[in-house]
């Protein structure tokens, strides 16, 4: 329904063969695209007058690089610029040293506060730990048990607050009784609220004052439109919000209420929910928001099409965002979807100096391999996900019933899958080895 | 004041008043500033485009323009030819309802009960929703609450079963209506919409011509992902309807004109308060009225 950002980019410059500096009609052309583009992902259309308000006057008057045409030159000044506003790096929790440690949740109804609560308390676990997960939500029937069960399958203590029960009274008894039950850090799910619910508004107010969190997390829908900044906005006159949690990204919103939390908030995004399962809780990195934001499926867009000359400073990006990548067959599949997209994979690679090109998957990815693909991944266990190695015969075949496909097809897959990684190993390799010694100049000058 | 003008007192008065700076200020309306409105209310850049178009005629300022405004919406919502009603023609009408995770399918299933109940009809609720931890327990709290039978296997295992064995409940007793609640899942995950579409098959083997109605259940507050919701639900299940929950929270809201115009989905039913009878039947103009407020 929408094509790529870049590809209308591009369509506009077609005919404008002009290098030199940016001038007002090719910036004013690009910008009422990217206004578009933001506009369809959902940005708040007051952020994204802001917005391209300030990246106007940057790329006004910019030197064209070399070998970017000018639309490439915009949207590297757009993703740039993007970045910055969703903050350069990733910004985690600060449990401080106080003991319990406090996170309450907060958010409108069906965001996913439950789920997230339970994945964060894995996610602090996994870094040494020990939550209590406590359960707020007294009016939603059976939330206290759906956070029971949760609880229960990640092996967390949990206590709930009773139907009907004053959730402020109980909920402070829960984070007192914590260190005795040798726990350092308390989750509190909360039920969810409309922003324009003054009663329960008031209700979350008085947790925060007698809880003291040292987190408060405002739990946001991906999929949220304009009203998100009124979100963001009425809980934050309430309580101080100290981040956000952008929920259910593994749909294919394009998130832009990301953007507007933070624009109107001055308030990072911590963290984002990627899928079903309880270790679904990845760090928010604004770099690929931003190129999600822009529809650019992600920055290697840019440098596919930025073909002839890829600045240093990309190389080393897109080196740290595939060597960060404990690449899982989970990000195997993200990597099948992007590679469709995209095209051939290869195209990509080539622009690195010194990248060996065996092992590459081969050519695209046709739409019936990919269901096949995420429907043998999906049927099998979070531990094979992470640990494929464990596959062996038997798993194999259990896997291949459960996703309709043939013992065949699960090895093939696992063989693909295997050769991406090594893939990755050596870029990585790579890139440490370029590290040592003093690289030649790059890009490489043409002519 | 009706329920659905409380209900959507904010999203009115979010809209109102920027539409009445438009129409009333000096020289003819700034279709810049009405473009801004719609965006805001969620309409989407493109559908606010076409709205923008039939409205370049504007004959002159407040009263007709906003007649006219009237006139563009209630036409994008009646759609052309306009859908037709509610399906509830089989014994029993099976009635499905599909969705996002946490758009309130299990909490608007208990209201479409009640509210088909004030009309004498008696439900069986299917809580196929085998997945949710404890949503089997939620479904039989708000199923007592408005006094219908739940029909439930145990967690985990397979809707499709719970659906079969609803309907044939239903049969036996002669129950007007059965209500599926089912798994809230992300339209990009093939596998789990496959399964939906089984739910729907099995359904047809246990009474033909089943389900009567696939309904699907948006939250008011999605932005312009809504659209792919809607589509990719209808390709793989034939969504015959939208159910828009959580007006009452937001401003916005303006999705359904897209969802509508754009998906060609009727709108069946808004969801507007958290009590058990705030859910409105779907009226195009009484929502275009709503929205605009009364003209002057």
């Amino acid at each position: 329904m929408f094509g790529g950002l870049t590809e209308r980019l591009q369509a506009i410059f077609r005919d404008l063969r002009g290098r030199g500096r940016l001038g007002v009609p090719e910036v004013d052309a690009a910008l009422r695209e990217v206004r578009l583009a933001l506009l369809e992902a959902d940005v708040n259309f007051r952020v994204v007058r802001d917005f391209i308000e300030r990246v106007r006057s940057r790329a006004l008057g910019a030197e064209v690089m070399e070998s970017l045409t000018p639309g490439q030159q915009v949207i590297k000044i757009v993703h740039e610029a993007m970045v910055e506003l969703l903050g350069s790096t990733p910004v985690g929790l600060d449990l401080g040293q106080d003991l319990p440690a406090v996170i309450l949740l907060v958010g409108l109804h069906g965001a996913g506060k439950t789920t997230t609560a339970v994945r964060l308390a894995v996610h602090v676990k996994d870094r040494g730990r020990r939550p209590l997960l406590v359960g707020a939500d007294v009016y939603r029937p059976a939330a206290g048990e759906q956070l029971a069960v949760l609880a229960e399958r990640a092996g967390l203590p949990v206590r709930v607050a009773p139907a009907g029960s004053d959730p402020v009274v109980v909920t402070r008894d829960y984070c007192r009784q914590a260190p005795a039950l040798g726990c350092d850090t308390v989750i509190v799910d909360t039920a969810g609220r409309l922003h324009v619910d003054d009663a329960l508004m008031a209700e979350m107010e008085r947790l925060s004052r007698d809880l003291r969190p040292r987190e408060t997390l405002l739990v946001v829908d991906a999929m949220t439109g304009q009203d998100a900044v009124n979100v963001a906005r009425s809980f934050q006159e309430r309580v101080p919000i100290d981040g956000f949690v952008l929920t259910k990204l593994d749909g294919d919103a394009r998130g832009g209420a990301a953007l507007s939390l933070r624009a109107v908030s001055g308030r990072p995004v911590k963290f984002a929910g990627t899928g079903e399962g309880l270790g679904d809780l990845d760090i928010f990195h604004p770099e690929r928001m931003a190129s999600r934001v822009l529809g650019m499926g992600d920055v290697l867009a840019l440098i596919e099409r930025a073909q002839q000359a890829v600045d240093e400073q990309t190389v080393r990006d897109l080196e740290r965002k595939l060597r960060a990548d404990a690449f899982t067959l989970e990000d195997f599949l993200v990597q099948l979807r992007q590679v469709r997209k995209l095209g051939p994979l290869e195209d990509i690679v080539k622009l690195l100096p010194g990248m060996p090109m065996r092992g590459m998957p081969r050519g695209g990815v046709d739409q019936r391999e990919l269901v096949k693909a995420e429907a043998i991944i999906n049927s099998m266990t979070p531990e094979e996900r992470r640990r494929p190695e464990i596959l062996d015969a038997g798993r194999r075949r259990r896997v291949a019933r459960g996703s309709g496909t043939q013992v065949q097809e699960v090895n093939r897959l696992l063989r693909q899958y295997e050769e991406a990684r090594k893939m990755f190993r050596q870029l990585a390799r790579w890139q440490r080895g370029a590290g040592r010694t003093s690289p030649a100049p790059w890009p490489p000058r043409r002519g | 004041m009706s329920r659905l003008e409380q209900g959507l007192a904010r999203m009115r008065a979010a809209f109102s008043a920027s539409l009445d700076k438009i129409l009333t200020g000096r020289g003819s309306p700034d279709l810049g500033d009405l473009e801004e409105s719609l965006i805001l209310a969620d309409v989407g850049p493109e559908t606010a485009r076409k709205l923008i178009e039939r409205l370049k005629h504007i004959p002159s300022r407040g009263e007709s323009a906003r007649d006219s405004l009237a006139t563009a919406l209630v036409d994008m919502l009646e759609g052309e030819p306009p859908a037709p009603g509610l399906r509830l023609s089989g014994t029993p009408s099976v009635l499905v309802l599909v969705g996002v995770n946490g758009t309130g399918k299990t909490t608007t299933l208990a209201k479409l009960a009640a509210r088909l109940g004030k009309e004498g009809k008696t439900s069986v609720l299917a809580a196929a929703d085998t997945f949710r931890p404890a949503a089997i327990d939620q479904l039989q709290v708000l199923a007592d609450r408005v006094g219908a039978r739940v029909v439930a296997h145990r967690p985990g295992s397979d809707p499709a079963a719970v659906a079969f064995d609803a309907v044939q409940a239903a049969l036996k007793k002669g129950n007007d209506l059965v209500l599926v609640d089912t798994a809230g899942r992300l339209h990009t995950r093939a596998g789990l919409m496959d399964e939906l579409g089984k739910i729907c098959r099995v359904i047809g083997k246990a009474l033909p011509g089943a389900p009567h109605e696939v309904l699907l259940v948006l939250d008011a507050t999605t932005g312009q992902n809504a659209i792919e919701q809607a589509r990719v639900f209808k390709e793989a299940v034939g969504v015959t309807g939208v159910i828009l929950t959580k007006l009452d929270g937001t401003a916005k809201g303006g999705i359904v004109v897209s969802v509508r115009w754009r998906m060609g989905l009727p709108i069946r039913f808004v969801g507007v308060g958290e009590g058990m009878d705030d859910l409105l039947l779907f009226d195009s103009r009484e929502f275009v009225q709503a929205l605009l407020g009364p003209g002057r």
